[in-house]
This record gives C-alpha cells, structure tokens and sequence, in this order.
C-alpha cells in the first residue's frame, strides 16, 4: 500500500473504535475492549510501517511522504488538508504508536477485567470491591470491576484518533483540530468518575486552564494565516523566503517581529497544553483521572503534543537571528527552565505517588521548552521522544503500584490511601516486576548514566546550554535534574524500599500480566532508546554508533543543525546531579518508620509547607480570576443585567403595552367603536319602531298616506315639467 | 249669462271630494261605500258633461258612463258582501277595528 | 240667468249638500238616505244634460238597487248597541285636508284648460240620444264588447257576492 495512504489511515481505527463502543458494543466489556486494542495495533502497525518506510529514504526531511487533498474553496485558493511525515512526525509517531498501544493493553488489567462486579458500584464512582466467598465459606474483597469500562475504551479510542490527527497532519489547522479532540478526551478522562466532586472541579480547570492557551494560539494561527495565506508547514517553516519575510517585518509589539509574535502566540498555547509555568496549575488536579490517563495524556501523548508543536514551529521562532537567540526563543527559554526548577522542587514535597510524577512531568516538559529556546532543536527532540517512554513507564508503574496497596486494602479492610507512598514501603518483595520495571524508568527519569535513555537526552541538553554559552539556563536545568533525581529516589524509595508501613502494604499483590507485560515494554526502550542519540564526540563509546537521531531529526530544518562540540563541564555535572541526587535521595528517606513524617518536611518545615501547597498558585488564581468570573456570571449578568435590565426592560414594555391596550380599548374600541355599531343598530331599531306606527292596519290611513304622497309627487312633478 | 262646461266640472270635482272625505273619514264601512258612490256618480256627471258640452254627436260618453253604472253596481253588490262576511265574523263593521294588515 | 241655470245651481246645491249630510251624519240610515237624495240630484243633473235614459237608469239603478241594497246591509250589520259617538275616524282631518286640496287641484288644473268655458252647443230636435245609445251598445262596430263584457262582469260579480257572503254553517 502506498505510504501516502497508509498514513491517511493510521488515525482512523480508534476513531472506528470510538464510534463502534459508543453506538455498538457498550453492553458488552471483552467486545469493547478487543475492539480499542484490536484498532490501537492497527494504528501501532500503520505507524510501525510508516516509520521503518521512512527511515529508509536518504535525506528523508528533503523528500517526505507528504499527500494533500484540497477542500474547501476559499476565493481564487483551495484550503487543503492533507497528511504529511516528515522526520520530526516519524519519530513522534513512533513513540505515540509504541505508548498508545501499551496504554490501551494496560487498561484492560486496570479497569480490573475478570473481576467480579462490585457490591455498592455505580457508575461514576471508582470501584470498590466485591465480596466472594472461598471454598471455605471465607468472605473476601477483592477488586471489582469497572462499571464504566467499555466508555473508558470509547473514549481513549477517540483520543488516540485525535493524537494521531495531530502528528500525521500537515498544517496548523488539522493540528488544532487534534489539538482540540484530545483537549475535549482529557475533560472526559480526568472527569471518569464524575461522582466524585474533585474529579469534577478537576476536569473543568484542565479544560478551562488549557482553554486559556488555547485562545492565544488561535490568534497566532489566525495571524500567521492573515500575514502568509497558508497554514500548511512545508509552505512556512520550510520557506526561507516567508521566514525571512516574517522575521524582517516588525509587529504590533515593539522589538518583536511578526515571526516573534506569531511564535509567541503559538507558544502559548503550549504553555497552556504542556502544563508550564503560569499555566501549570491543571496538572496536578489531571490526577484524579484513572492511572493509565494520567500515562497516555499526561505524560506521554497530550503534553507532549505541546512540545511537538512548539518544536514544529521553531523555524518561526528562531526566524531573524541566525543560530543566535532571537526575543521569542528568550521568552520560550525562560518559561521552560523557570518551569522545570519550580515544578521540581513542589515535587519533593508530595505524599501521593502519582502527584510526585505529575510534577516531574511539568518539569521535563520544562526541559524541553528550554532546550527549544536555547535553539537545541534536536535535544528537544530526543528528550520529547525519551521522556514519554520512561514517564509512560513511570505512571503505569505508579497505577501498578496503586492496585497493589488496593488489593492489600480490601485484604485487611485498613481505610488508609492507598497513593500515598508514606504508607508504602517494602513493596519490591511483594511487586518484583513492577519494582524493577519502575526503578528503570526512575534511574531514566533522573539521567542515570549510559544506560538509560534519560541520560542520552538530558545531557544533550546540558551540552547544548553549557556549549552555546547559555550559562543562566544551564545553572537552573542542572539544579533542576538534582531535584530530579532526589526526588525520584525518595520516591522509589518509600515505595518499594525498606519495610511495608502499613497492613495493606504488607499484603499487596502484583498484577496480572495485562498490565506488567507494558511495563516490561516499555522499560526496554527506556533503555535502549538513548543509544539512538549518543554524540559523536562522546568519550570512549561516542562514535561506536552513529548519531542517527540527530541526523534523521536534524534534517527537519532547512539546515542541518551544528552538533554542539563536547566538552567536560556538562558531562560531569550531569553525573553527579544525577548520581548525587540519586544517593541523597536514597539518605534521607531509607528505612522510614511507619507514622514517621517527613524528614525534609522537619529540617524545614516552612519552607517544606510552601512547597506543599504549590506555592499557593492555585488560590491566587482562586482570586484573581475564579471568584471574579463567579461573580460577574451570578451577579453582574444574571442579577443585574439579566432580571434587572433586560427582564425590567421586558416588564416595563408589558407594562406600556397593556396601558395601550387598556386606554385603546376603553377610549377608542368601546365608545368609538362598539358606540358606533351599537349606535348603528339602535337607530335602525329605534327608526324601525318609530316607523312600524304608520303601519295600524287600517285602510283608510293608508289611504290618507297614499294620496298624500301623489299629492307631494304631482307637485313635484308639475314642477319639474311644466315650470322648467 | 250662459251655463258653461264649467259649472259642471267644478260641480262634478266638489262631488269627488266629498266623497273621497267621506271614503277616508268615515268609520263604518257601509260609510265608506256610500263615499265610493258619491265619487262614482261625480264621474259619470263628468263624463256626461263632457258629452253634451263637447261631442254631442258621439255617443260615447254616455256608452262610457253606462258602463260606470254597471262596474259601481257590481262593485256595491260584492262590497257589501264583504262587509257581511267580515261582521259575521269580527262582529263588526267598523273600518278601524279590521286592522289584520297591521304587522 | 236662463232657466236652465238657476235650476241648475238649485240642483247643485241640493246635491252637494246632500252629499256633505251623507258623509257627515251619525246615523247610518240617515246617511243612506241623504244618499238616495244625493242621488236622485244626479239624475236632475243628468236631465239638464239631455241624457234622459241615464236619469232614469240613474233612479231605477242607483236608487232603486243600490241604495236599497245598502239599507239592507246596514240594517244585517247593526251593533247591539246602536252607533253612538263620532262617526269620523281620528284622521278626519287630514281627509279633509286632502278632500279640500284635491278639490283645488282639480279645480285649478281644470281651469288651466282651454276649453274650461265651453258654451253649451246645440243639439238638433231630431238628435236621438236615446236610440244612438242602443245602437251603440249592440252595434258590433261600436260598444257591443264592452257591454257584453260588462254583462260578464256583472254576472260574476254577483255570483261572488253570494259566495262571499253564503253563510257556512
């Protein structure tokens, strides 16, 4: 099958899927669920074919599989649509085909498959465990399953048709049109359990948060339309001619370019989708989603579709400087390392294990945000590619962790959390193959040396800042990825380390093999996936392997960029940020007790309560923009403008209405008119009775009155005759 | 001083008037044909006078007025009848109380 | 003042004021007496205008028929109680009115009219009214259709009288 259609068809089974569950196969839970994965491997096939296609084609970012239909008329020009691959969308579509599929296999063990129904579950609310009796007439709880499992597939389907929409896609527009899809999924997704008032307020700030980015990044696309005449990303960032036009014609704003400020825009949109610093509060509170969302949108596909398009439109950004920085890479690179420092050190303060990895995800995408702005086009890349196979891995582990404590929950009936690690401990004699798995995707996470893929990514980063001279940037991603490291060893730590803390840790159980054969997936490429990428200059190994990464992605750009030379400094200090944050981490928080608080959280309690409570963000948004809109919604416009003018405007013309009615019919319709008709009608009846007295009857008055009219007529008569 | 054809006709036209008083006046209705006499018999004067003061020769006018005195005795005959047919029946012959005209 | 007027006004005046007696008495049978007087000065008038077959037929018609027959009829039709009050109806008035002014019409129309004052013309001793008259009324160039019609007339109206007045029992 030609490529060019192949990749026409990769977004379609999950749209089938969705369609199929929704209208179809709702009753029954096996048919749903064989219907996602069966069309996430059908995607993941298209992909694995597209991919290894276009691998294959020498100076692939020349020659792309590229197929555009025109559709809609707009004037003398078509609006076209098409699909484009290019080598940017060929390793995103690797990595989203890869996570996608392992997610959806994920979800069948989550959603707890085979189980039986629970006791009090309803949908809407997580389960909650269904009593079976053994053969000894023992009464146990076990988890029960899903009441909302085959909506749960209907709508990952419709998300990953969306994500796909947005990578095979060849202009802005579809890519918004994706963009948005999975903004409406992740409203759903996070809200799964809409019984629960958290999950709700959840799912409107991610939407409403997202929303805000959202409407800067229309206004760029619009502007970016009004000043080119296309949307299409051959025709712009492909385009020295409307780069060099954008870049030399200056903007409404001063010091910017029309390049800048469209990249800008559009960057706020990213800013808004990936969860970066101001627009970073809806992450944390996405976590009331089912685990294998918080995977697929909130680590992997979703956020990193916010990356990917702020990647895509680098050109734009980076137009008018030559490899310099221009105003808007500025802007780019200091959101992103303010992001990644600040998320990282609210993620040392943080009890629920899947809170910990939602920060950790804010300050990654940090991390790429940063490398795009100091114009490390392909490090940006590379650590996009990594980080969603080792933070895939990292929250599917969490959710397997969560199912274990689960399982020692409803085993002992102990009513404690079972996210929050501080009543783990222990778990890797109980969870072997979620602990190595998870302790692979932690060491990636933290940039554990040579064999892991976090490292290969993450040091180009370091490289790039330190070698282009961007020392600020350096210093703050360095601290950055100490936090990281700490953080992730106190993690794992408390998790699956020292000795359980409560009944229920002692008693989890590992998961069934839906959901560890994922985790063992995808631990591989977290490993393997840096070895793509390693410098040429790299000592000892650099040169063994090609640099094929930076070649296949490099060739995106109209130029290829310069691979930054080595040096030691970065080298070093990602080394020891990352293993000396590893062993402190590992310190601090080895052999806790059970009821013991935390130990950072005594060294420093203020400053540790700061961090807890997200630097308060969330309550200065609360009011600044919350109550205000609550309170023009309820009493400005409802109150006032609504009953008060618009409703007092209506009552007074009812008002002034009936007067009229009132005075026109008692002035004019009763006197005049009814008077008149009554009038009419009296004076022929009273006319007609005055009159009816000549008729008596009697003959000889007739007579009288005969002979008087001949009178009266004869005068007349001789009159007019004889005298004229 | 001569008789002229004029004495006659003014003679004739108070006649005529006296009896149509006496046709629209009168209650009975015996009256009342008594007037349509006078009226009748004020015409054939008339008529006679016209005959002898203006075609003597003709005979028409009088050939006219016997026929005037056939119809006014045909007349009498049948109006009489009526009046006795109505007083059998009203017991009356007062003009004024046969009013069945009246609506 | 030929004898022919003074018996003529003398005559007229009789009859005139026999006519105002019959239209104006109360009692019936006094009215249908001054009738008969009334009459019998229209037949006067009729000699003094040389139609003596018509006096006659005058008399023996009118007086001797008619006024005969309206005794007879007023005496079948009398109230117990005899007439008693005004014989004129309510509107008397105005017949008078109307009498008076269709008198003046007449009256002025008439004199309006040029032949109002012809002279009385001769008539030769040897003209027959009376045989013309005859002649005329059986003549088939002449008047014998509207006798013979009048014939008819007569006859059915007197087969109608007694119908009309044929007591049902």
């Amino acid at each position: 099958m030609a490529t060019e259609t192949l990749i026409w068809l990769i977004p379609l089974p999950p749209l089938l899927a969705f369609f199929l569950i929704v209208l179809f196969t709702n009753r029954s839970k096996w048919i749903s669920h064989t219907v996602a994965v069966g069309a996430a491997l059908l995607s993941w096939l298209g992909s694995m074919v597209v991919f290894f296609r276009a691998i294959r084609v020498e100076h692939f970012g020349e020659e792309i599989f590229a197929s555009s239909l025109s559709w809609l008329p707009a004037g003398d020009t078509w609006f076209k649509i098409g699909v484009q691959i290019d080598p940017l969308s060929a390793v995103t579509l690797f990595f989203v085909a890869w996570t996608v599929l392992m997610i959806f296999l994920y979800s069948v063990g989550y959603h707890n498959y085979g189980q039986p129904k629970g006791d009090h579950d309803r949908p809407g609310l997580q389960p909650h465990g269904a009593t079976v009796s053994d053969a000894h007439g023992h009464q146990h709880t076990v988890p029960s399953i899903e009441p909302m499992y085959s909506r749960f597939f209907a709508f990952i389907g419709l998300f990953a048709f969306g994500m796909y929409t947005l990578v095979v896609s060849d202009n802005l527009l579809t890519l918004f049109i994706g963009w948005e899809i999975m903004g409406l999924c992740s409203y759903l997704l996070i809200g799964f359990w809409y019984a629960k008032p958290s999950a709700r307020a959840a799912m409107i700030k991610a939407f409403i948060t997202t929303r805000v980015g959202d409407v800067f990044m229309l206004l760029g696309i619009a502007y970016l339309y009004a000043v080119t005449g296309t949307l299409n990303y051959r025709e712009i960032f492909y385009n020295p001619e409307v780069l060099n036009r954008l870049a030399e014609t200056p903007s409404y704003i001063v010091g910017l370019s029309t390049a800048g400020l469209i990249g800008i825009l559009l960057f706020i949109g990213t800013i808004g989708k990936s969860a970066q610093w101001p627009l970073h509060v809806w992450l944390p509170d996405a976590m009331e989603g089912p685990t294998p969302v918080s995977a697929m949108i909130h680590a992997a596909t979703m956020v990193s579709a916010g990356v990917y398009m702020a990647i895509r439109i680098f050109p734009l950004l980076s137009a008018g400087a030559e490899h310099g920085m221009t105003t808007a890479m500025g802007f780019v690179a200091f959101i992103g390392a303010f992001t990644a420092l600040f998320s990282a050190t609210i993620a040392l303060s943080q009890n629920d294990i899947k809170r910990v990895l939602a920060y950790s995800t804010i300050s990654q995408l940090g991390y790429m945000v940063a490398a795009l702005g100091i114009g490390a086009y392909v490090a940006a890349a590379f650590h996009l590619v990594t980080h969603a196979f080792f933070k895939a891995l990292l929250f599917l582990g969490s959710g397997s962790v969560i199912h274990g404590m689960e399982h020692g929950v409803y085993h002992t009936g102990e009513h404690i959390d079972p996210q929050d690690m501080f009543n783990m401990g222990g778990l890797r004699k109980k969870m072997p193959l979620t602990f190595w798995t998870f302790l692979i995707g932690g060491f990636a996470l933290s940039g554990f040396p040579l064999v892991t893929a976090g490292f290969w990514s993450k040091d180009e980063i370091l490289a790039d800042a330190f070698g282009n001279g961007h020392i600020l940037v350096f210093g703050t991603l360095a601290l950055a990825a100490l936090l990281t490291a700490f953080y992730t060893m106190r993690q794992i730590t408390l998790t699956f380390l020292g000795e359980p803390r409560t009944k229920a840790a002692e008693h989890a159980k590992e998961t069934p093999w839906t959901m560890t054969l994922p985790l063992v997936i995808l631990a591989v490429f977290s490993v393997a996936a840096g070895w793509v990428g390693i410098p040429e200059h790299f000592p000892a190994i650099g040169g063994l392997l090609p640099n094929w990464f930076h070649e296949f992605v490099g060739g995106t750009l109209l130029e290829l960029p310069e691979a930054v030379a080595f040096n030691a400094v970065p080298l070093l200090t990602s080394l020891v940020v990352a293993l000396g944050g590893l062993y402190l981490g590992w310190l601090v928080y080895r052999n806790l007790p059970a009821g013991a608080k935390d130990p950072v959280e005594e060294a420093v309690p203020s400053v540790h309560t700061v961090l807890k409570n997200k630097y308060y963000f969330d309550e200065l948004y609360d009011t600044l923009f919350v109550r205000p809109a609550y309170w023009i919604s309820e009493t400005f416009t409802s109150e006032w403008m609504d009953r008060g003018v618009i409703d007092g405007f209506l009552h007074w013309v009812a008002m002034v209405t009936g007067i009229i009615g009132n005075a026109l019919r008692n002035y004019i319709d009763k006197p005049i008119v009814n008077g008149f008709g009554d009038f009419v009608g009296e004076s022929v009846k009273k006319f007609g009775r005055n009159f009816r007295v000549i008729q008596t009857g009697r003959i000889q008055q007739y007579m009288i009155g005969a002979l008087f009219t001949l009178a009266f007529f004869s005068v007349l008569f001789y009159y007019l005759v004889y005298t004229r | 001083m001569m008789i002229s054809l004029s004495y006659y006709l003014i003679f004739s036209a108070a006649l005529f008037s006296i009896g149509l008083f006496g046709v629209l006046a009168r209650k009975n209705a015996v009256a009342i044909l008594m007037g349509v006499e006078l009226m009748l018999n004020a015409v054939n004067v008339n008529l006679v006078a016209f005959w002898r003061f203006r075609t003597p020769e003709l005979i028409a006018g009088q050939a006219f007025a016997i026929m005037v005195f056939a119809v006014a005795a045909a007349e009498v005959a049948v109006g009489l009848a009526l009046i006795i047919s109505i007083y059998r029946r009203r017991n009356t012959v007062v003009a004024d109380d046969i009013d069945m005209l009246k609506l | 003042m030929t004898p022919l007027l003074v018996i003529f006004i003398i005559t007229a005046a009789v009859t005139l004021g026999a006519a105002l007696m019959v239209v104006t008495v109360r009692n019936l049978v006094h009215a249908a007496l001054w009738l008969v007087v009334t009459l019998f000065g229209v037949a006067v008038m009729y000699v003094l205008l040389n139609a003596g077959f018509l006096a006659v037929a005058q008399v023996v018609i009118y007086i001797g028929a008619i006024a005969i027959l309206m005794i007879f009829a007023i005496m079948l039709t009398r109230h117990v109680a005899i007439d008693t009050g005004p014989q004129v109806n309510a509107n008397w008035i105005w017949a008078a009115v109307l009498s008076l002014a269709l008198f003046a019409a007449l009256s002025w129309t008439l004199a309006s009219w040029s032949g109002f004052s012809t002279a009385l013309p001769e008539m030769s001793p040897r003209a027959d009214p009376l045989r013309q008259l005859g002649t005329a009324l059986v003549s088939p160039d002449l008047y014998v259709i509207p006798f013979e019609v009048a014939s008819v007339l007569l006859l059915a109206a007197l087969i109608g009288a007694i119908m009309v007045a044929w007591e049902r029992r």
